[in-house]
């Protein structure tokens, strides 16, 4: 295999949880927590998990809208920071954000927040505009009727065609797309995943597809990655992790989709609970509080991401670890070749 | 560039602006357009007042003190000095506006700074600032203006000097919490993904987001100030008689209170009516600004 | 046959204002005791409005509603003082999507528990205490008698979901009326809240009218299903019949864009376009603009409601069977 287009390695973000009388720090969110994972170019890597499992946070990372505590992004080989200016990495991995509505300066026409961007980057004001609406025109909507408007005078899937013509105005290589077309209309998001496969097509680029709806994340990616509480659970290609995920955790998030068959309707709920606070995550495997299948092992010893027989697919679960001490774990010498 | 877009440059629908739409709001909105009306009214008064003015503001006679509403040649009667009270009113205009307005506008421009400043910087320096201000806005501003002009002595300017002090905190308040809030917002991320600099997102994304509220806010507060401004004079500490204002009218007037109480009344209702004028505008600003109506 | 739980008849609900929003066009249906009817439909498509007209939570003074609205045999339309008062929270009650809405944030979700029972019921306070116990056992919230003291705020989502169901079934009620109330949770919350509303219905013997616009959660509660679009149902029928065999384009346009079962790389059939503004009423298909098996009268005038069977509906004109046939 080719070197990856993006290549993140222990990348860390906590947040310091302010309270008491002087903003003093009272404990510690881990948001992402020593995260690894590569993407190739032009392949899609979908992101899954519960709300607060770090999915946005990731997404901020790599886009640097915040600094990681620690961890390096590759970029096509180059690690940002001492070899890649931000200003770079910010041209090549642009990103959409959830609220269509809330990512559009209500005070700029359509036409002005595409070329905000450009404009900064030094591009003369009247090619900016006009590539504004090269790209509109790219997204499906018509420059002469929706150049000049404002973002309150369209619907939620015009401006999300929008928000993804701004991400496309830098030409960038990777598009992180957060709950992008989560809060559109069902018919409408079909039309925008449309879209988004054109674009992929057109422009070769590489997507980082986070959402909650696990069926349009297998639609849409060639690879998934699941994290729970800031750490990766399980990636692998999306068709072996659908049907025979390796990790209790992605077991029980792809067995708590509503089931699609009368008559086989779901009769117990796979998980009990809330999602657990990244506040104080427990030791050793972070999802054994939850986890059916938790042994001795699971609450002392974090087992880490273990590379499973399938080549790209790793679990972070004692489970398929030889050897690690679980009782359903495999002795160190049955391992499979 | 493919040929539909060149072509669709030539012919592209604007949409109104955001401002003309909330022009067009408020013009159709009866009760901030009278409020409007009557300040307008006022202002024309107050510049047009030598014009205008039956007679002259500082000159009275003894033998015509205190005359009731409705004498002939005094419509609106004589005050304790036998000064035709139509003309000290109309006259009276000009300070108290000024008195009332200066301040609010000046305190809009370096409470806006200082707000906008400490919510888009955040961190330390957002402390720091909103933690001078919060000593400020401790005390109920009544008291800090006198405090103030008492420590500065009476006068116009320091009169002025005192309010704008008082309306700082409040405005930076305000602006501080709108412009955190539009900071967090998702197009002001967006602009920071696409590397602008601190400077150009809040010229571009942040200060037109941000004004209209602090103005609202600050329109609101002329009603205040107005009120204050008179409080001043009438307790001596703003302007110096024999100038006229309505508050320090309203004060050499109080020993008549007894004797022709509705002349005595007619300062305090001119500045009922201007403050409750600011106080509807104001209103009908907000609703008019409010994107989602 | 007994007199239905529900009987909704023509409805049309209209607001006035600065701009006339014609939010629900003629919407009839029955709801059995016992039974679970799913509303389907995507935003902005009058579900929401129809629950709250059955509690009469709308507007009163711009809120122009026609048509007969029957819960229990009493004609809802009519309730004043009182009557309306032990119809909202006794006979009928709702959940909705954010809890912090139902719940209030001053006092313990016990104590609101509690006075829901004695200004429903009359009961003492003791007994309306241990009425709200047995509510949050019930709803099987861990340490029930910890969580009683328990302000809305200190609770996470789906424990405040929990205690908001506790809140609206402490009075018995015959119908309960629920209003997405797990859009805004984890899949993994969601189906434990399906399955726990799932068990009460059945438990308990109400009626059911489930608000959603996941295909999916619809299956997963509903006996029957209407599919709503601008205003109307366009098609009702069991689910079973719906999901297997859609006959409104607009049904068949939705479970496609379910993504369930999508075949990876090929196009996606999306349905073109946006609902409609509802700035006036429906003078013909309301589907139309949008349906690609659209025929010369369908903009013209509005298909009838064909029923396909019993308790199977489409407001479709292809739908209709064959003259002569
Ligand atoms: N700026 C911040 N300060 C403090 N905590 C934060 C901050 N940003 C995120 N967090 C916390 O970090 C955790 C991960 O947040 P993140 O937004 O990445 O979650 P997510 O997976 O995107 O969830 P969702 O599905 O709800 O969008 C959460 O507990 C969140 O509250
Ligand atoms: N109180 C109200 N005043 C005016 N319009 C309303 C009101 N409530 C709902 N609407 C409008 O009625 C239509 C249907 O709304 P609703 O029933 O809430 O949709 P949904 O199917 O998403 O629940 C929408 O166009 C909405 O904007
Ligand atoms: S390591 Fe143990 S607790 Fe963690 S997922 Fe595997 S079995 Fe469960
Ligand atoms: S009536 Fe006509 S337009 Fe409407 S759904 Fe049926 S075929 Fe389509
Ligand atoms: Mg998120
Ligand atoms: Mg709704």
């Amino acid at each position: 295999m080719s070197a990856p287009l993006l290549s993140v390695s222990g990348l860390t973000k906590h947040f310091p949880l302010k309270g008491g009388l002087f903003g003093r720090s009272t404990g510690t969110v881990r948001a992402v927590d020593g995260i690894t994972f590569d993407v190739a170019e032009g392949e899609t890597l979908g992101i899954v998990g519960e709300s607060g499992c770090g999915k946005s946070t990731t997404a901020r990372l790599l886009v640097d809208l915040i600094t990681p505590d620690s961890g390096s992004i590759r970029l096509g080989g180059k690690e940002i920071g001492p070899d890649l200016s931000v200003r770079d990495l910010r041209r090549q991995v642009q990103m959409v954000f959830q609220d269509s509505y809330a990512s559009l300066n209500p005070r700029l026409t359509m036409e002005d927040a595409i070329s905000f961007g450009p404009m900064v980057g030094g591009m003369v004001g009247h090619k900016a505009v006009a590539l504004a609406r090269d790209l509109l025109a790219r997204v499906g909507l018509d420059p002469a009727r929706f150049a000049g408007r404002y973002p309150h005078e369209l619907s939620g899937g015009q401006r999300q065609r929008v928000n993804i013509a701004r991400a496309l105005a830098f030409s960038p290589k990777i598009v992180v797309l957060d709950e992008a077309v989560s809060a559109l209309d069902k018919s409408v998001e079909a039309q925008v995943l449309n879209l988004l496969a054109d674009l992929k097509a057109e422009l070769g680029l590489t997507y980082i597809f986070i959402s909650h709806d696990l069926n349009v994340v297998r639609y849409m990616s060639d690879r998934v990655m699941v994290m729970y509480l800031g750490q990766v659970a399980e990636i692998g290609p999306v068709e072996a992790l659908y049907s025979a995920p390796a990790h209790p955790y992605s077991r029980a998030l792809l067995a708590a989709m509503p089931s699609m068959d009368p008559d086989r309707r779901t009769m117990e709920a796979p998980l009990a609970g809330d999602p657990p606070n990244p506040i104080n995550p427990p030791p050793g495997c972070r999802f054994h509080t939850r986890c059916r299948l938790a042994d001795t092992v699971c609450s002392g010893t974090d087992p880490g991401l273990y590379v499973m027989p399938e080549a790209g697919h790793l679990a972070a679960c004692h489970i398929h670890i030889p050897g690690s001490g679980h009782r359903d774990a495999k002795s160190r010498a049955g391992v499979t070749a | 560039m493919t040929a539909a877009t060149l072509e669709a440059i030539a012919k592209v629908e604007k949409s109104p602006g955001y401002w003309s739409g909330v022009l067009r709001r408020i013009a159709r909105d009866p009760v901030a357009m009278f409020a409007l009306c009557v300040i307008v009214a006022m202002i024309l008064m107050a510049v047009f007042a030598p014009w205008i003015a039956p007679a002259d503001p500082y000159r009275g006679q003894m033998l015509r003190r205190l005359r009731p509403i409705g004498t002939a040649g005094f419509p609106l009667g004589t005050d304790e000095l036998g000064r035709d009270m139509l003309t000290r009113l109309i006259y009276g205009a000009r300070l108290s506006l000024m008195m009332g307005v200066t301040p609010v506008i000046i305190a809009f421009f370096i409470g806006s700074a200082i707000g906008i400043t400490a919510g888009y910087v955040g961190g330390k320096l957002n402390s720091a600032l909103m933690r001078t201000i919060d000593v400020f806005f401790a005390f109920p501003s009544v008291l800090l203006a006198i405090a103030l002009s008492g420590a500065l002595g009476a006068g116009i300017f320091n009169g002025l000097l005192s309010l704008t002090i008082v309306f700082i905190p409040p405005i930076a308040r305000i602006a501080e919490s709108v412009t955190t809030a539009v900071r967090k917002i998702e197009y002001v991320e967006a602009a920071r993904a696409s590397g602008a600099s601190g400077f150009t997102i809040v010229r571009v994304h942040v200060l037109g987001n941000v004004i209209g509220p602090i103005f609202v806010y600050a329109t609101g507060l002329i009603s205040v100030s107005l009120i204050l401004a008179s409080g001043l004079s009438f307790l001596g500490l703003g302007v110096k008689p024999p100038e006229p204002e309505w508050g320090l009218m309203l004060n050499t007037l109080r020993n008549a209170i007894y004797v022709q109480p509705w002349v005595a009344a007619l300062p305090g209702l001119m500045i009922f009516i201007t403050s409750i004028s600011f106080n509807l505008l104001s209103d009908g600003l907000r609703s008019a600004m409010d994107l989602k109506a | 046959m007994s007199v239905p739980l529900v009987e909704l008849d023509n409805l049309t609900v209209r607001f006035h204002g600065e701009r006339t929003v014609h939010a629900v066009n003629g919407v009839s249906f029955t709801l059995k005791a016992g039974e679970t009817l799913g509303i389907l439909g995507e935003s902005g498509s009058g579900k929401s409005v129809t629950l709250k007209t059955l509690l009469r939570l709308l507007p009163e003074n711009r809120t122009e509603i026609g048509g007969g609205v029957r819960v229990d045999g009493a004609d809802i339309l009519k309730l004043e003082g009182r009557a309306l008062a032990d119809h909202r929270g006794g006979t009928a009650s709702m959940i909705f999507q954010d809890p912090m809405l139902a719940l209030d944030p001053v006092y313990t979700i016990g104590e609101q528990i509690a006075e829901a029972v004695i200004r429903h019921e009359g009961v003492s306070s003791a007994e309306g205490m241990a009425r709200a116990l047995d509510m949050l056992t019930r709803v099987r919230i861990p340490s029930p008698e910890r969580r009683l003291k328990a302000y809305p705020h200190e609770m996470s989502g789906g424990m405040r979901q929990r205690a908001m169901i506790a809140l609206a079934l402490a009075c018995r009620p015959k119908l309960l009326l629920a209003d997405e109330p797990t859009t805004a949770l984890d899949a993994t919350v969601q189906i434990q809240i399906l399955l726990l509303l799932r068990d009460l219905q059945r438990e308990f013997g109400m009626g059911m009218i489930f608000v959603t616009h996941d295909i999916g959660v619809a299956v997963e509660v509903s006996d029957r299903v209407a599919v709503m679009y601008a205003g109307e149902i366009v098609e009702t029928g069991s689910v079973r019949d719906l999901i297997r065999d859609p006959r409104h384009p607009y049904t068949k346009g939705l479970l496609a864009a379910n993504l369930h079962g999508a075949v990876k790389g090929a196009r996606l059939h999306a349905i073109p376009g946006a609902p409609p503004a509802l700035a006036e009423a429906p003078k013909a298909c309301s589907f139309a603009p949008r349906c690609p098996v659209k025929v010369s009268g369908c903009d013209i005038n509005r298909p009838p409601s064909v029923a396909l069977g019993e308790a199977r509906q489409v407001r479709c004109v292809l739908a209709a069977p064959a003259p002569g046939a």
